[in-house]
């Protein structure tokens, strides 16, 4: 968010989100609409059965800001986090959610197959951090994770929209949740875009196999031109279908395509 | 902390203990409020609410009246029963008390009803 420093590396999550940050949760309407983004793409990749009320978890749930949408879409949730400011702006937010101030890295303190599901927003980085002599973050990802696989029904997924610092911390963390038992992967959404590019880690507990959901911003059928320059030249009518799609997904309002749309247009218009 | 939330809740996190549940509550503050009720939310939270354990809880806090001491057959159809379900797990809030470990007797203080789950360098 700050341009430059990563916050774990300021301070342990309890005191980066101290009062003053955790205000700018309510006050900044550009951090609430990144964080409600990501909740809701989220909530997407849970691929939960449809209009079923469901039990989800919330990691590093803090203001409540993706708890809101959660109870938007009808579901029922538990919000874990570990910073007493951010909690309380949820509070004050009044969250339907029930709030739990604890660490994720000491496990899940839930009795066996409690949830449907789990996101994580912008949390799970957090855990890859020592804040402490006595903190050893490869046991506490696993820690996490293996109780985490426990309280979730088998076949439920969990999935963490992330900031990974760079590509051995990714490592760790996709490790350690194999070695607790989850399947699944990474979803990168606009892998080309430095700007919209976003990580979720999807993972799938138990139950039968199921495939990674599919990236947003991936061209998925492409004509030999756009295969050999990676993307439709501009202002070609691939382009524009792809700019409309593109719009669509972020919820503009876009004229519907027709056979007149991309066409060569005369002069002045 | 409503009810259904510390029907779910366990100490297990804690070096040690076995299993951890339930939770004994010590309650000092409880509030009860009005919450939208959900009936098709209800039926679904049933199937992982241990029973039992909440009704010991409602009488923990003084409300435990009304519920059955099993749930009914057909529990999903049945509103009357519902409904009550519903009251004692939404509605009841624990806002000021303890939640104490039935293994080792530690204390997790509950406050402005948000449980501290935080755990001790020796409790990990």
């Amino acid at each position: 968010m700050a341009s430059g420093r990563r916050p774990e590396h300021t301070a342990p999550p309890e005191i980066f989100y101290s009062d003053e940050e955790a205000r700018k949760y309510t006050s900044n309407s550009r951090i609430m609409a990144v964080q409600q983004e990501l909740s809701e793409r989220a909530l997407e990749l849970l691929a939960l059965p449809e209009d079923e009320p469901c039990l989800l978890l919330d990691l590093g749930c803090g203001s409540g800001l993706s708890g809101e949408v959660l109870t938007e879409s009808g579901h029922m949730w538990v919000g874990l986090d570990i910073s007493p400011a951010m909690l309380s702006v949820a509070q004050d937010r009044e969250e339907e959610g029930d709030l739990l101030l604890g660490d994720m890295g000491n496990g899940m303190p839930f009795r066996a197959g409690s949830f449907d599901g789990a996101i994580s927003i912008s949390a799970l980085q957090w855990l890859c951090n020592a804040d402490s002599k006595e903190h050893h973050p490869p046991r506490r990802l696993f820690k996490f994770f293996t109780t985490l696989y426990a309280v979730l029904r088998r076949g439920s997924r969990a999935v963490f929209q992330l900031y990974p610092e760079n590509d051995k911390q990714l490592e760790l963390i996709t490790g350690q949740s194999m070695r607790a038992g989850f399947t699944g992967g990474l979803v990168v959404d606009f892998p080309n875009s430095t700007k919209a590019k976003k990580m979720y880690l999807c993972l799938f507990a138990g139950g039968t196999t199921q495939s990674l959901p599919r990236p947003l911003g991936v061209e998925q059928t492409q004509t030999r031109k756009e295969r050999l320059w990676g993307k439709p030249p501009k202002k070609s009518r691939e382009w524009v279908l792809a700019k409309k799609e593109r719009n669509r997904r972020q919820g503009k309002d876009v004229r519907p395509d027709s056979k007149y749309t991309g066409r060569m247009r005369k002069g002045a218009f | 902390m409503k009810l259904f939330t510390h029907n779910l809740l366990t100490s297990s996190i804690i070096k040690g203990v076995t299993k951890g549940y339930p939770l004994k509550i010590v309650s000092r503050k409880v509030e009860i409020s009005e919450k939208e009720f959900n009936p098709e939310l209800i039926a679904r939270l049933l199937s992982r609410v241990e029973w039992s354990a909440l009704c010991e809880a409602a009488e923990s806090v003084g409300h435990g009246g009304d519920l059955p001491t099993s749930v009914p057959e057909n529990a999903e159809k049945d509103e009357e029963f519902l409904r009550k379900a519903h009251h004692v797990l939404m509605e009841i809030e624990v806002v000021d008390g303890d939640l104490v470990c039935p293994e080792t007797g530690r204390q997790f203080p509950i406050q402005n009803g948000i449980p501290n789950m935080l755990l001790n360098e020796g409790e990990v």
